[in-house]
């Protein structure tokens, strides 16, 4: 694929060094057409290969379980049933599962992304004493792996009675995740003063000035800060894994587990749980794509 | 400091003193603040050193806590624990083929994606969709995939039938189970693929234009346009794949269970059970603070090595 590097040709019309190389037109234009070739044939093996195990996955939860050792394995489904759905639905608490995992992804949408933009905002627009310090502080906690706090939080959350619920799943992250901050104030940074200025003339205080101006303005950043949060909170593992014991009380992305455990055998049923699993981040995936690159995006711009 | 900033601005025409002698403004700037102030004290910096002291004790959450001194921590780095040694064995073995595989991956992915390819929406998801599923799905996933008979065998086999070479029994072996988690960790590319295509989409046409006049070809223009823009990004990503594969856990816990054989028992899977099935708190903060210096460490030798390494545009200017 590499070497499709250029013929030198010594005696150079244009009266260049003779060390340039020069490619012949029609050199130029078989190249750029391999090329192109070769990409897409790259391209198209390439996501056929990442996109084989879900499109296997969709394959076997539509599949009777004595269908799924045959060999060789069917490629589709025959017979095509939905009755793995009803099945999974009917033997796990899914409902509780699916709500207690929305009850989460609330919280985090509304709550977190609230109290990160004010933060961010009091980060961005106001000035006290020790306010970079502050910031420095943030910047750390955002290299801080999580597991480090995991041992004291099961004790605190312990002593005061609130493990095996959501608790201490939701609470720690309520006041403000650092990420979130940092973009959200790299974004109020690139806002003009002068706007929160004319707001101020005209009477606003700095709470007015967030949301009469600043929020408005700030859309993209803040959609981008709710769709991460609804789908780190939607795939949160470990801690919830942690905390909680009781069936009933986990979440979706724990709880799809348990079909492992209960029913090791009865892969139709996990894949199927997978799949219900899935779907809602491949939907907001589907119609947030812009502000997921975005986000991601500004992560790599400036580290 | 900053208040004297403020102090010496054209117009401090509000000098109303509040707590701690400062302004109406500062006050509020602070309130702004003050939630993510509580949080970071009582759910990160307060647990951070709550967990230092009980790595110095023994404790099983019920009883008195008892201190020990530097005892778990001999213990642990002493190689009394094999387990413990096994452990770290696997979590290196993981990093080491897991961070360079992974940044080489997304970076010919992004690379393609970044030749105005036609339909550009739909590669993308089908290279992201995969970091963003959620962890048990894909380990589930993966457990099928990685099957005797499974997906991934059942392709090998096309080529490994004619030679008559057995396909790899990947979980059941203690060969095989490490190189199966760290295939299927390739698996999940997209976050730093799409790091690498904002970076390739910022990098000036003129400096291609540039290296053309001066003859680089293909490759050339790689090593010596492309990859240097992109040592920013390439760094970013290296620090952030580290951090993150030393705490590789849901893969090893769903697929194999640390097994067979402790083959893949990683370090936060050691700490896990440590601390919530054997309930040694004090130990499992022990190997936290172990596992906490060790990244500390890279991290830091990370960026002292950047330097020679890493290229800012925006230093050169300034």
């Amino acid at each position: 694929m590499a070497q499709q590097t250029v013929t030198v040709e010594p005696s150079d019309p244009s009266g260049m060094p003779s060390s340039v190389r020069i490619r012949t037109p029609a050199r130029i234009r078989a190249m750029r057409i391999s090329g192109r070739v070769l990409t897409y044939l790259i391209l198209w093996l390439g996501s056929f290969v990442y996109a084989i195990p879900f499109l296997w996955m969709v394959r076997t939860s539509f599949m009777r379980l004595d269908k799924l050792f045959e060999e060789p394995p069917q490629i589709w489904p025959d017979p095509w049933i939905w009755q793995n759905y009803i099945d999974m639905w009917e033997t796990g608490p899914f409902a509780n599962w699916i709500v207690n995992s929305l009850i989460l992804v609330a919280l985090g949408m509304f709550g977190q992304t609230l109290i990160s933009i004010f933060v961010a905002y009091g980060f961005a627009r106001t000035q006290f004493p020790g306010r970079n310090q502050l910031f420095v502080l943030i910047l750390a906690s955002l290299m801080l792996p999580g597991h480090v706090t995991i041992v004291p939080k099961f004790i605190m959350f312990r002593t005061v009675g609130l493990l095996d619920s959501l608790w201490p799943v939701a609470l720690p992250d309520l006041w403000g995740q650092a990420f979130y901050i940092f973009i959200l104030r790299q974004f109020f940074l690139t806002l003009p003063v002068e706007l929160d200025e004319a707001a101020e003339i005209d009477g606003a205080n700095l709470l007015q000035v967030l949301f009469r101006v600043v929020i408005p303005l700030s859309k993209p950043a803040i959609a981008t800060v709710a769709v991460f949060n609804f789908i780190n909170k939607w795939n949160e593992f470990f801690e919830p894994f942690v905390f909680i014991q009781t069936p009933e009380k986990l979440t979706l992305a724990v709880g799809i587990r348990w079909f492992r455990t209960q029913y090791g055998t009865e892969f139709q049923m996990l894949m199927a749980a997978s799949i219900v699993s899935v779907a809602p981040i491949v939907i907001v995936f589907f119609f947030a794509q812009k502000q997921f690159v975005r986000g991601i995006a500004l992560t790599g711009i400036k580290s | 400091m900053t208040a004297t900033d403020m102090a010496s601005a054209p117009t401090p025409i509000r000098r109303r003193r509040g707590i701690l002698g400062w302004t109406w403004k500062e006050t509020q700037g602070f309130l702004f603040i003050l939630p993510w102030l509580f949080g970071f004290i009582l759910f990160l910096a307060g647990p951070f050193f709550f967990s230092f002291f009980l790595s110095f004790t023994q404790w099983r959450l019920v009883g008195d806590i008892k201190w020990l001194g530097f005892e778990n921590y001999a213990q642990l780095l002493s190689g009394e624990d094999t387990r413990f040694v096994q452990s770290v064995y696997n979590t290196a073995y993981y990093v080491v083929f897991h961070v360079p595989g992974v940044l080489i991956i997304s970076f010919i992915i992004a690379g393609l994606l970044n030749r105005k390819v036609k339909g550009i929406a739909v590669y993308r998801t089908a290279f992201y969709l995969p970091s963003i599923t959620t962890g048990v799905a894909t380990a589930v996933l993966w457990y099928w995939v990685l099957q005797p008979n499974g997906l991934l065998n059942n392709f090998l086999d096309i080529f490994l039938k004619p030679l008559d070479i057995q396909a790899p029994n990947w979980l059941g072996s203690t060969t095989w189970a490490m190189p199966g988690l760290i295939i299927m960790s390739f698996w999940s590319v997209g976050t730093t693929m799409i790091i690498y295509l904002a970076g390739l989409q910022g990098i000036p046409q003129h400096l291609y234009e540039a290296a053309e006049i001066d003859g680089a070809g293909w490759w050339g223009k790689v090593r010596h346009v492309t990859i240097p823009m992109m040592t920013p990004q390439i760094f970013l990503t290296m620090v952030l794949a580290v951090i993150g594969s030393f705490q590789v856990f849901t893969a090893a816990l769903i697929i194999t269970e640390g097994g067979p054989a402790d083959a893949t028992l990683f370090l936060l899977l050691y700490l896990y059970w440590n601390g919530f099935r054997f309930f040694k708190m004090g130990y499992a903060s022990a190997i936290a603070w172990i596992l906490f210096f060790v990244i500390l460490f890279l991290t830091i030798v990370q960026f002292l090595t950047a330097r020679r390494w890493v290229y800012y545009e925006g230093e050169r200017a300034g």
